[in-house]
Parts: C-alpha cells; structure tokens; sequence
C-alpha cells in the first residue's frame, strides 16, 4: 500500500486522479481503518489530507463558515463562534462516537462514509452546508444533499476531493437543531434522526425552513413538504395541527428498512416525533419562543 | 514492500521506528517498540483498550495508521507514571479495585487522564461520557468512576 501526504488539495487530486488500483482519501480514518481491517478493501494508495493546510483550519468567513475537511469534530466544539451560529450542526457532528472518535472523525468523512445514519449529515443538509470540491478539472461547490446518490454511493468523479465545507452565515432569527433516536445515549447508530433549521420573521412567523431526515431512506433525505407544512406559522403556541402537518409530511418521505434495530413503522412514527422535537428548539435558537 | 522509516516522540523519547504503510498505530506500539501497555481489544474504535493520546488528543490507536505518526508526540500508558510513582488515577483505580483482569485499565487510564487535564472537577455524568469509548467486561464501571472520582480530587490537592 502507497501512502502520500500531499500538501495541496490539488497534488492530493492529481495522486487519486492517477491512481491505478484502488485509492482512498484518508481524513481521520474511522471509517477507512475499520474497511480496511475487516477486508472490505484493499487500498493500493492511500492519501492522507492531514497535512494540507486548506484542510486544518475554521475560518470565518464574509459567506459564513468554511470547515476543512480535515478538522476533527472535537475541534468544532472547540470553536466558540461556529457553535453559537450553527449549535445544531456541531452538536450532530459531536454525536460522532465517544471521544476517542471525537479526536479523529471529520464530517466530510462522515458525508463520504456515505450512510443514511451519518450524524452529521441532516444537520448539515439542514445548514444549507455545501462542498468544495478539487478535482483534476478544477474546483466546484456542490449542495451537500447532491454528494452522496445512494449507501455508498457518491456523485464525486474519480480525482475528485473534498476540501471543505461551507456554512452560510446564520441569518438573523435563524435557529438550527439536530437529535437522533438510538437505543442508548453514546456509540450507537442512529435508528432516525432529523435537523431541522428555521428562519423567523419580525412576528415570529416561520419564513423559511429546512428539514432533513436520516436513516430513513436510502440517503439522508432533505424533506421540502416536512417545510412547506410550518412555514407562515408559528410554533411556541405549540400549534398541533401545524405539528402534525410536519409529522405527516415526514413520515410520507420515508422508505425505511425493517431490521432489528427498528421496524418500518417505528422508523416512520419517530421520524415525525423526532422532527417535530428539533423544530422546536430549532424555533426556540431562532428567537421564537 | 511499503516499509516506511517515521519518526516521532514516544513519552517524551525521541523515537524512530520501521513499519509498513498499513499497520496500525498500535501495532508498531506493541510488536515494533516493546510497549505492550496498550492493549487491543476489538481493533475498530470501539473497546478503548488501544487508547494512547496523540498530539494531545486522546485516539484509539487501532484506527491511526503507524505512519500518520510521523512527527507526533505520542503518549502511552507507559509514560503515565512518574518513575516509581503512580499517577494519583494508577493509585486509586487500585486502592478502589476498579479492576479485574486489567484489559480494559490501560485504555481508562489514559481516557481519564486526557479528562482530568481538562476537567479535575468531573461530575459523574461527565466522567462516564468521556469513559464511554471504554468497554469493561469486569467491573460494572460504578468502581471505575468512584476512582476517577477520587483522582481528581487528589490531583486538585496536588495543584
Ligand atoms: C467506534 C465508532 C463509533 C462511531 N460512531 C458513529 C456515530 O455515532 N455516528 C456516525 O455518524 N458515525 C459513527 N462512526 C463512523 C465514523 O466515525 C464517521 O462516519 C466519521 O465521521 C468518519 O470520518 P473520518 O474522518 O474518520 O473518515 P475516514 O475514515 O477518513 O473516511 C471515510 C470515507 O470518506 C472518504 N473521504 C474522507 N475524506 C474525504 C475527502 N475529503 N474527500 C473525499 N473522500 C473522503 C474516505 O476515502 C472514506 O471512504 C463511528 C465509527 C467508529 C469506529
Ligand atoms: S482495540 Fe482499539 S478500540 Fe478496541
Ligand atoms: S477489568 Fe477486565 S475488562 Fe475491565
């Protein structure tokens, strides 16, 4: 096995790009190692992006937050700023396993790991996250939710990289929120998860909202009707009607798979339970109640 | 082969090891450099058993390549104690007997101290979140926190 550690995301493009046997991105590795060791895969290359410096840093950005794709997530809850903006975002991407986890695993590997379960996918789908991608023709931004096509399934090309990830600045009155159902409260798989990000008017009406259930369905799907069934009300009445038009609108974008971790009907009831919890205090962040 | 020469800082020792591009972290710890603290219990991120601190961050060493050590400080149960004294968290995981067979020990000790130095004034709750990458088949746990416990409190004493 050839191991790089290439110094721009575009040398790390170029080595996948080239790459004749099987070539892998390595970022914190845990996912890749536990492939590796079981046998899933063989990597012929491996590209470790640690050492590039567009990888290693938050920044602050005019357009938001720009999260390498290198940073782990324990660094994230380090970052004062970015969890006071996107408090949901950081708390699915600190859901990651324990801490041992926490000091390795990235959210770019977590969208690549490209599961259903990713924690740290529908609060970042719900963020409007989007990738920057470095390929061998060049540089595109891409809306989280068009990554990944299937499990384990990417629409990334072969060469393609992912450098960062980028959050919008919170507009004002904006909250987000993220929870997941798991049998236990640490290291598990999320059975259902949703994030939810609500944007308030001047009367605390919903303007825009965003919802995106995990675990439900091939992918983490982003739910428009879940959406559209809050927006131009408003929740701190605890209006069920309206709650239950979101639960509703959840449960109709979900095509779960019935295991022994929970069946299709559990799966579906807790999606709308789930989705109507993190609304709430999505509304609450935003100023709402 | 793939055999690379990486160096690093091993408990504080300037360290150069041989190893092969795929092997694990804990791997060269135990069969390259002789430290056979660290144990391996699952070998995927979930038991503990391989915990070391990385740069200052606590990481299971199944799931770190040898080779992305290069240039890190590594720190292993080994370097815990301070010559022929015990850390004050070796002292009362045994005066708490919050120990078995001793697999897991290890892995707890370096997780709790990487809490400690954070936090030496841990509630429960905290002390079995940042204990929860650590399994234990023997102990239950409850003397292991009590231990932590008690840790802590001396190592405030000592500060
Ligand atoms: C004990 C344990 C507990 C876990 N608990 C959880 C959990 O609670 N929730 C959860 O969602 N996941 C969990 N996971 C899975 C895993 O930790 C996460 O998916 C993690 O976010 C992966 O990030 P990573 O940086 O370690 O990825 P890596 O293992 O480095 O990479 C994962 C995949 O993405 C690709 N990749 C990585 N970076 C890039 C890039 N920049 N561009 C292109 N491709 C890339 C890699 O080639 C690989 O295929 C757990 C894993 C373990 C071992
Ligand atoms: S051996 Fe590394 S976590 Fe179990
Ligand atoms: S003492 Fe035996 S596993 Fe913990």
């Amino acid at each position: 096995m050839r191991y790089e550690t290439p110094t721009t995301t575009r040398e790390a493009a170029t080595l996948m790009a080239q790459a004749k046997g099987s070539a892998f991105v390595l970022a914190g590795g845990t996912d890749l190692l536990v492939r590796m060791k079981s046998g899933l895969i063989e990597p012929d290359l491996v590209v470790d992006i640690k050492h590039i410096p567009a990888t290693q840093s938050i920044e602050k950005t005019a357009a938001g937050f720009r999260i390498g794709a290198a940073v782990p997530a324990v660094a994230m809850s380090e970052n004062a700023a970015l969890k006071k903006a996107w408090p949901g975002v950081v708390e699915a991407a600190n859901l990651i396993g324990s801490d041992q986890i926490q000091s390795r695993c990235t959210i770019v590997g977590n969208l690549c790991n490209a599961s259903p379960a990713a924690d740290s996918v529908p609060a970042m789908i719900a963020a409007g996250a989007k990738a920057i991608i470095v390929g061998p023709h060049g540089r595109r931004t891409v809306a989280v939710e068009k990554v990944v096509t299937g499990p384990g399934a990417m629409s990334l090309e072969k060469g393609e990289v992912i450098e960062a990830i980028t959050l919008p600045k919170r507009p004002p009155k904006s909250g987000d929120a993220f929870l997941r159902f798991i049998p236990r409260t640490e290291m598990d798989i999320a059975i259902v998860s949703a994030g939810v990000c609500l944007t308030l008017d001047n009367k605390r009406v919903i303007k825009k909202a965003r919802v995106a259930l995990g675990a439900v369905a091939p992918t983490v799907v982003l739910v428009p009707a879940a959406a559209k069934a809050i927006v131009g009300s408003k929740l701190d009445d605890l209006n069920d009607e309206v709650m239950e038009k979101l639960a509703a609108a959840c449960a109709a974008a979900c095509s779960p798979i019935d295991d022994k971790r929970g069946t299709v009907e559990f799966r579906i009831e807790v999606a709308g339970v789930l989705a109507r919890r993190a609304a709430k205090i999505a509304y609450q962040r935003a100023g709402g109640a | 082969m793939s055999a690379v020469l990486v160096s690093t800082t091993v408990n504080g020792d300037q360290t150069e090891f041989v190893c092969q591009t795929d092997e694990t972290l804990l791997d060269v710890l135990r069969n390259r450099l002789g430290l056979t603290g660290s144990k391996e219990g699952c070998g995927t991120g979930d038991c503990g058993a391989c915990s070391v601190i990385v740069d200052g961050r606590l990481v299971c060493s199944c799931l770190v390549l040898g080779v992305e050590a290069e240039g890190s400080e590594v720190n292993t149960i080994e370097g815990l104690a301070d010559g022929d004294n015990l850390h004050p968290l070796q002292s009362k995981f045994i005066e708490h007997a919050a120990l078995q067979c001793g697999v897991c020990t290890p892995g707890f000790l370096i997780a709790a101290k990487v809490l400690l130095d954070r936090n030496p004034n841990p509630s429960d709750v905290e002390i079995r979140f940042a204990l929860a990458g650590n399994l234990c088949r023997c102990t239950g746990y409850d003397k292991i926190v009590r231990a932590v416990k008690a840790a802590a409190k001396e190592v405030r004493k000592r500060r």
